[in-house]
């Protein structure tokens, strides 16, 4: 097969592929901003005959879209702060430090890597209520955030820095604590960024934990208050399309602007060292 | 490094370890022995012994939904792997525009599974769904995507592949930049077309990676909820309520707190026979 005509085939599956993972979500941006009477029209319109915003506006006037974004937004940003800070101190203490236990917690990680939250969803949801944290956006954020995931990525990373500068900069008379903030976290910052990337994806798009831990619709998360107007036995369409295009331009946006995180991240989670 | 005072590393992983002993280490053992009991959430928990596995292993309710989930999975984890390889493989064939296909085909990613299903909802709807139109327009007439039990299931895997392709091909981009060029170098001495190559150099190399890719998306697929809800909300009847929602409903809907902590625990079990297969084909490798 000549170049050319190799080179048009794969574009042509790219294309094709490229359509059918874009045109849905360009598909629902376009019937969001059609008048109810367009919205249902056969043959479907591919871009809007006449654009308005009623389903925008009815989003945040009737839908109490507002306070679900704000719930989510708290606990998206609370979550990742709390992550970021518990898991970077665990995985810098199992990378760079000797002591008793540390093969033992090491061990105890990676075996609850295997459990699934879906497999504790009942225990926790008992201990969440008898710590009084159910229904209430604590409750949502907490437990999660010591995530495993992110403590290994923090140690595999960290594994890498000398010993020799840690003693260096102890020999100066630095104490522990100043050598971890000054020193260590400056080092690690990539992979920091790509765990609060990564948080902020957990917890943006989070469905079954904020189900477990929430009954109360006014705290309720995007992901719940999206599945609950869906499940109701008339959908309103025209205000749920807007609520969905709304809730998922933040978390596109935040992957265009750090792409680069985002796939190296992904990456390492595929490769083994 | 060793630390002068000892308790230096301790105070460094206590935040952690007491989210974790609390959220995660105490509900592991709670979960356990709730599944012996039978327990309605509020009044004392009574132990029961083994009734509650009886109970599941004696319904035919559980095991169609076993079996419904089964089939979800061993349909869609063959179709992901080799829609994510393919792709993958096409993105690190040096064309113009790869980096802009790699970033559209890993945009649903993005976009959560309730939004996910909600997207597609829209689009499959009998009546007024755009591909329902399509077909009408190319005279196939329209399909009841989200209302007829054999159909929903389609939907429900062709949506998870949608949504999840481009996190594994991701992996598999990776895989593949890390083979040596020298090696297809090499096959390309003794003669080796494009197709030889790929067989005899890239399956070869991809093995350990391909492997963890079947693995995770197992893993992620049996456990596979809130698109379902979005999309088919686990109907038609029940024609697409899988093992998560299952618990779910045995739990929290019908107030059944032993015999849900049961269900967990045999989806546990499922989950550590899978990881433990993995280790034992990838000899024990490092995860």
């Amino acid at each position: 097969m000549a170049n050319k005509t190799k080179n048009f085939v794969l574009y042509t599956i790219l294309v094709i592929v490229g359509a059918f993972m874009l045109f849905p979500v360009l598909w629902v941006v376009s019937s969001s901003f059609k008048p109810s009477t367009e919205l249902f029209s056969w043959p479907p319109t591919m871009i809007p005959n006449s654009l308005t915003f009623d389903h925008y506006i009815s989003a945040f006037e009737n839908a109490n879209f507002g306070q679900y974004l704000f719930n989510t937004v708290v606990v998206t940003v609370v979550a990742t702060i709390i992550t970021l800070f518990i898991n970077t101190m665990a995985g810098y203490a199992l990378a760079k430090y000797r002591f008793k236990g540390s093969t033992l917690i090491l061990v105890l990680f990676l075996s609850t890597l295997m459990i699934p939250l879906e497999a504790l969803m009942i225990p926790m949801f008992i201990v969440l209520k008898n710590l009084g944290l159910y229904n209430t956006l604590w409750g949502i954020i907490i437990p999660p955030a010591a995530t495993p995931t992110g403590v290994f990525l923090v140690r595999q990373y960290a594994m890498s820095l000398p010993d020799e500068m840690i003693e260096a900069a102890k020999i100066d008379g630095a104490g522990e604590w100043k050598i971890f903030v000054r020193l260590i976290i400056p080092l690690i910052k990539p992979i920091l960024a790509t765990l609060t990337i990564f948080s902020i994806m957990w917890r943006w798009q989070d469905y079954i934990w904020p189900l477990i831990a929430i009954s109360d619709t006014r705290l309720y998360t995007l992901e719940l208050a999206l599945a609950n107007f869906i499940g109701e036995y008339s959908v309103d369409w025209g205000p749920l399309l807007a609520m969905a295009v709304l809730t998922m331009v933040p978390l596109i946006t935040v992957f265009l602007v750090f792409q680069r995180f985002f796939i190296q991240g992904i990456m390492m989670s595929g490769m083994k060292d | 490094m060793k630390s002068e005072k000892k308790w230096i590393p301790y105070a460094f992983l206590l935040p952690n370890m007491l989210i974790f002993a609390i959220f995660v280490g105490l509900p592991a053992i709670f979960g356990v022995v709730y599944a012996f009991t039978e327990w309605n959430g509020l009044s004392d928990p009574v132990f029961i012994g083994i009734e509650n596995f009886v109970t599941i292993f004696t319904d035919d309710e559980f095991w169609s939904m076993l079996v419904r989930t089964m089939l979800y999975v061993i349909f869609v984890v063959p179709l992901t792997v080799m829609s994510a390889l393919a792709l993958a493989w096409l993105l690190t064939r040096g064309l113009k525009g790869s980096g802009f296909f790699r970033a559209v085909f890993f945009l649903p990613v993005m976009i959560s599974f309730i939004v996910s299903g909600l997207i597609w909802n829209w689009i499959l709807q009998t009546d007024t769904g755009l591909i329902n139109f399509l077909l009408n327009t190319m005279n196939i007439g329209s399909v009841e995507w989200l209302s007829n039990s054999f159909f929903a299931n389609l939907s429900v895997v062709m949506v998870t592949i949608w949504s999840r392709v481009g996190f594994f091909m991701l992996i598999f981009v990776a895989g593949l930049q890390s083979i040596s060029p020298a090696l297809y170098e090499a096959a390309e001495i003794d003669g080796a077309g494009p197709w030889k190559k790929f067989l005899k150099v890239t399956i070869p190399m991809l093995r350990p990676i391909t492997l963890l890719v079947i693995i995770l998306s197992f893993i992620e697929f049996f456990k596979t909820f809130a698109l379902v809800v979005s999309l088919t909300g686990g109907g038609p009847i029940n024609a697409t309520t899988y093992y998560v929602q299952y618990t779910y409903d045995t739990a929290f809907e019908l107030g059944n707190f032993g015999l849900g902590s049961a269900l967990s625990l045999v989806l546990f079990v499922i989950m550590a026979i899978v990881t433990l297969v993995q280790w034992k084909v990838s000899n024990g490798g490092r995860v």
